[in-house]
């Protein structure tokens, strides 16, 4: 059930989206005014060199933060007029996310980690199990559900983290790098759930790296360099 | 809501139980050391005033010379007659009984035994005034009273001492070398503000003035006073009635005193409840340096646990979320101190009551507002370090090392 990305309008439109980080002398420009638009269901790996703004525009993406000027709209809301609360509830509405640290809870289970978002979602305690099980079943850690991270490994704790960003079911994940700390061989492993997500969930995927390998997974490549978009490229799995 | 921020609280607290339970420490002993203070002071005071109103509710204590002592230079005042006891018993009005007093000092000896003890000369009206009972045997006859003989009356102390476990009644004793017949012994009394007074030999006065005082001077007058009249007004017209007997003239001084129990009883309750809040008070304090405990490893817990808040507030908490995770975090931990404070201080005091001879009193306002109070530590010294974790940028948070 593979969504058609050119039928829908796009779940994300950023438009003269700039960032000005500090004040005065020292202030610095981050993003220099960026155009993107991303049709629900696509698979968008964003590259450019450290400073050219890709981290900065995914945070942005992610409603962690808000553009200096230009226009953000996901899903028909302007997120540039949303206060700080707003936008936790819209992460927590339609956002999951994956970090290239994995981010999990130390000394939690696997399955409290990944039953996190549904607690602020104030699911019941045998939803949540439900909720969090099936999830950790689609990363193939249903038997893990008890280990705490010190007790798995990188690819793991990984998988238990994309667990814990897809069991609300979202419209986008949003990965930093996510398989910055792990292996060729985990970090091939982590790409092709990331696809099958993205192809069988219809989960749009948004993700930064700096690995062509990994970048190859997607359907469309963004470059950034010194603020802007350089160039949109179909990806090899397009 | 609620219920999830409990239960993250609970899971956060069980994750580092070394951590919290250090945490808890200054509340657990603060609230401990509160509620055993004011828990042993509480029953200190109840023992005081069980110890006076043994004394005797009601009763005026009629003695020569001024205040306790028998005054500094000048003539000793005289002691009182048998005429005065008449005219207090037949001129004043509200009173319920009297009874003279004569004291003296001596040993005791039965069977080769000594016990040195206070001997007590007075009637039968004593017990009434002094609400004393006999537990075993029986009062003087009002024949061994008119007759002065040698029969007396022993407390617990010298019962145990003297007679170590053998039954006292019946036999024959010798008090200051003289033969007298045991006819009872006293309900047990205990230590008093006033030294043991179990430690005593009650004797018909009779009996005490002719063997062992020499003359029929009574050093002390105690007057009970009728439920239904003032006590106060009953005392000024005793001062009246004896400063017209002893012929003292208007601007001279009273060469005698009154002093009323229920005075003594409110200044000695009145001091023991002063000294609990003192005692109370210090303990407050160690119980705000606790609270101040738990503000500073939250604060500490909030810097080493940004990367979590990072997590919570990505995954879509928002900062009131945030912030009610840590203030019942530590509302939490503040509480389970107060309540294992409150079972120590349980412990201590049941333990520790018996060693002070004071009875235990277990307060339920004294617990409940220690642990109010602990609650309320962890509002006011939790509310801080949340708002600080609430106020995190996510994004910040997230790249904390």
């Amino acid at each position: 059930m593979a969504p058609d990305p050119i039928m829908s309008s796009p779940i994300i439109s950023l438009r003269g989206v700039t960032k000005v980080y500090g004040e005065g002398p020292t202030a610095f420009q981050a993003l220099k005014g960026v155009d993107l638009d991303i049709q629900q269901g696509d698979f968008v790996a964003v590259m450019g060199p450290s400073g050219s703004g890709k981290s900065t525009t995914m945070n942005i993406l992610g409603c962690l933060d808000v553009p200096s000027g230009g226009t953000y709209l996901f899903k028909g809301h302007h997120v540039e007029t949303l206060d700080r609360d707003q936008r936790a509830l819209l992460r927590r509405r339609y956002l999951g996310f994956v970090f290239q640290g994995f981010n999990l809870l130390s000394r939690t289970t696997a399955l409290e980690n990944v039953e996190l978002p549904l607690l602020y979602r104030g699911e019941d305690k045998k939803l949540r199990y439900e909720m969090g099980m099936a999830a950790l079943d689609k990363v193939g850690l249903k038997d893990w559900w008890d280990h705490t991270p010190a007790e798995l490994s990188g690819g793991q704790q990984q998988r238990v983290a994309i667990a814990r960003a897809i069991v609300t079911q979202p419209d986008v994940l949003v990965a930093d790098e996510p398989t910055g700390n792990l292996d060729s061989q985990r970090s091939i492993e982590i790409m092709e759930l990331l696809t099958d997500l993205n192809k069988n969930s219809g989960i749009t995927v948004l993700m930064v790296t700096h690995e062509p390998d990994m970048a190859a997974f997607a359907r469309t490549i963004v470059h950034f360099r010194d603020g802007l978009v350089e160039s949109i490229e179909a990806g090899v799995a397009a | 809501m609620l219920g999830t921020t409990v239960i993250l609280a609970f899971r956060a607290i069980n994750r580092h139980k070394l951590r919290s339970f250090l945490t808890t420490l200054g509340i657990i002993i603060g609230v401990a050391a509160v509620v055993t203070m004011v828990t042993l002071g509480n029953g200190a005071t109840a023992a005081v005033r069980e110890q006076i109103s043994s004394l005797g509710a009601n009763v005026l204590q009629l003695r020569p010379g001024q205040g306790f002592g028998r005054g500094g230079g000048g003539p000793r005042p005289p002691d009182f007659k048998e005429r005065d006891l008449t005219a207090i018993e037949n001129q004043l009005t509200g009173v319920r009984a009297v009874a003279p007093v004569v004291q003296s000092s001596g040993t005791a000896i039965y069977e080769g035994n000594n016990w040195s003890t206070t001997v007590y000369g007075t009637t039968s009206a004593y017990s009434e005034v002094q609400s004393w009972k006999v537990a075993d045997g029986r009062l003087f006859l009002s024949e061994e009273e008119e007759a002065g003989k040698s029969v007396c009356i022993i407390g617990n102390t010298v019962r145990t001492n003297l007679f170590q476990g053998a039954e006292p009644v019946g036999q024959r004793m010798r008090i200051k070398g003289v033969s007298c017949q045991v006819v009872g012994v006293l309900a047990t009394r205990g230590q008093g503000g006033f030294g043991d007074q179990d430690d005593v030999v009650v004797m018909p006065i009779k009996f005490v003035q002719r063997r062992f005082t020499g003359d029929r001077d009574i050093s002390q007058i105690m007057v009970a006073v009728d439920d239904a009249y003032d006590t106060s007004t009953v005392q000024a017209s005793l001062e009246e009635l004896m400063r017209e007997r002893r012929k003292i003239k208007d601007g001279q001084e009273d060469n005698f005193n009154v002093f009323d129990t229920k005075q003594i009883s409110d200044t000695l309750t009145g001091t023991t409840t002063i000294l609990t809040q003192i005692v109370g008070a210090v303990a407050a304090i160690s119980l705000l340096v606790g609270g101040i405990g738990i503000m500073n490893i939250m604060l500490v817990s909030v810097t080493e646990r940004t990367r979590e808040i990072g997590i919570r507030l990505a995954i879509g908490a928002v900062a009131r979320e945030v912030l009610m995770q840590f203030l019942v975090e530590a509302i939490v931990l503040s509480c389970l101190g107060g309540l294992i404070g409150l079972f120590l201080a349980l412990i201590a005091s049941v333990a520790i009551a018996p060693l002070m001879q004071v009875p235990f009193l277990f307060d339920v306002k004294v617990n409940a507002i220690a642990f109010l109070f602990s609650a309320a530590i962890g509002v006011v010294f939790g509310y801080f370090p949340a708002r600080r974790a609430a106020a995190l940028n996510p994004i910040d948070a997230l790249r904390h090392e």
